[in-house]
């Protein structure tokens, strides 16, 4: 019994990597034994999607947003706008359960993230309005080990590329973070997104003193991400250069 | 997808915190001398009298070790907090605590094992004899990691507050209590002649009950402290 489990579970899963779909991140939850029954139930697996359902949020007495309910589906991407202090980067931070909502909760697949905690981590990549680098290491180095901690391949002729890919010349490489400009410590932040292959990214404020050749290098990223079926948030002032039907919009008012 | 391993994660963060220590050798340094600088101020201070130093010295090097523990805590998390890596660290798809202990450890490598090391020359300045000697290093050996895992619940607990660095000392204080007791105790018993065996067990227990209990406290406070 056991054995065609395993076998019908690894056919499926084959089948999966052969469509070559933005659904192919399934695979990881089969190393997970819980969650095998998805295979067996293809009718109830909740297709990808991130869900947020009532959300409400506030920052110690102050409430910021109530009643939120948004749906993200493959190859959207949603620009969260609002005032500043509005609660852009609290809701973000809600999404990648950083921040706990006051009511309501954030879905995965239909699963509160709260119950899947590492295996949603696995799915995300969270750019804050910090950039999370290391000051005394150089880009190089701070890619590396972002890649070798995210389980991504950290091998330094990828991580040379993905630097050259946000703009950012070999000379740079092997020069502390530390001398870098603004603009350029953030290029090194995105430059994970050139890494990874995870599905969901939450971006804070990511074009902020971005030059305009790097927006336009993260706007084709941002395109290819949505074409290939992934999910994006992000919080941002400007309009973006996407295609509209990919864009939706979610505005937080005071 | 990209999920990392348990010793893939664990070995990120040594690595990482161990290279950085590597930029910041000043830091590393001004511990050492810290500890060299006070162990050595009190056969200054109270004289040169062998039995007195002898009979204060264990207690002396102990509290050394740890006000230099405690001193260091505040290097645990603060630069990670202040440049956002400690909540890229939260969103690793691993165990915060297994992540703590690797942070705990390589802080524990910066600045408790320096100490250990240098524990024999520091005795010497005491007079006490080489069974002792090598008391004094197992006991520091067993101790220091203990402190670094107790404090490092003091240092989440802190993270981001006002005057955090005496407020982390009064927090974690009470609890070195014990481990000093048994550490500088297993000294004592070692020049008096009794067998430390009883104070080296009683450590090592405190150091299991750490090591099993202040990682998860520690993610628990670091998660509070990120929201």
């Amino acid at each position: 019994m056991n054995a065609i489990h395993s076998k019908l579970c690894r056919s499926i899963l084959t089948c999966r990597y052969q469509m070559g779909d933005n659904r192919a991140h399934h695979a990881v939850f089969s190393k997970d034994a819980g969650r095998r029954v998805f295979f067996f139930s293809p009718g109830r697996i909740s297709p990808d999607m991130l869900q947020t359902v009532a959300l409400r949020g506030s920052r110690g007495q102050r409430q910021l947003f109530s009643d939120i309910n948004v749906t993200i589906k493959p190859g959207t991407l949603l620009a969260v706008a609002g005032e500043n202090g509005s609660g852009k980067t609290s809701f973000l931070r809600m999404l990648c359960g950083l921040l706990s909502p006051d009511e309501g909760a954030v879905l995965w697949q239909g699963k509160d993230i709260r119950q899947l905690r590492e295996l949603y981590c696995a799915q995300l990549i969270y750019i804050g309005h910090l950039n999370g680098i290391k000051d005394d290491l150089t880009p190089a180095e701070n890619m590396k080990i972002a890649a070798g901690l995210a389980g991504d391949d950290s091998s330094s002729e990828i991580v040379r590329k993905a630097l050259e890919a946000v703009g950012l010349g070999r000379p740079i490489h092997t020069l502390p973070t530390r001398v870098l400009s603004q603009g350029q410590k953030r290029r090194v932040a995105l430059a994970r997104l050139w890494l990874s292959t995870r599905p969901l990214w939450f971006l804070d404020e990511p074009f902020a003193s971005l030059d305009a050749l790097a927006t336009t290098y993260l706007t084709k990223r941002l395109q290819s991400h949505l074409s290939n079926g992934g999910m994006v948030v992000v919080s941002t002032h400007q309009e973006l250069a996407l295609p509209t039907d990919s864009v939706q919009h979610l505005r937080l008012s005071r | 997808m990209s999920q990392p391993s348990m010793t893939e994660a664990l070995g990120g963060v040594v690595r990482r915190d161990l290279l950085l220590a590597m930029r910041h050798r000043s830091d590393v340094a001004m511990s050492v001398f810290f500890v060299i600088i006070v162990a050595s101020l009190f056969p200054l201070g109270v004289g040169p009298e062998a039995a007195v130093l002898r009979m204060i010295g264990p207690g002396v090097l102990w509290v050394t070790a740890l006000l230099a523990c405690l001193l260091s805590l505040g290097r645990l998390f603060t630069a990670d907090y202040l440049d956002g890596v400690l909540e890229q660290t939260a969103l690793i798809p691993q165990s915060l605590a297994v992540l703590v202990i690797g942070k705990v450890f390589a802080h524990w490598v910066v600045s408790g094992l320096p100490v250990v090391l240098l524990s024999p020359l520091l005795g010497l300045q005491f007079g006490l004899d080489g069974v002792t000697l090598g008391v004094l290093t197992l006991s520091l050996l067993l101790g220091t990691p203990t402190l670094s895992m107790i404090g490092a619940i003091g240092a989440a607990l802190t993270l981001g507050l006002r005057g955090s660095g005496l407020l982390v000392a009064l927090l974690v204080l009470p609890l070195f209590i014990p481990v000093l007791i048994f550490g500088a105790g297993a000294v004592t018993s070692s020049v008096s002649g009794i067998g430390s065996e009883a104070n080296l067990s009683l450590l090592g227990a405190c150091f299991l009950l750490s090591f099993s209990f202040a990682p998860w406290a520690t993610a628990v406070a670091l998660r509070i402290a990120l929201e």
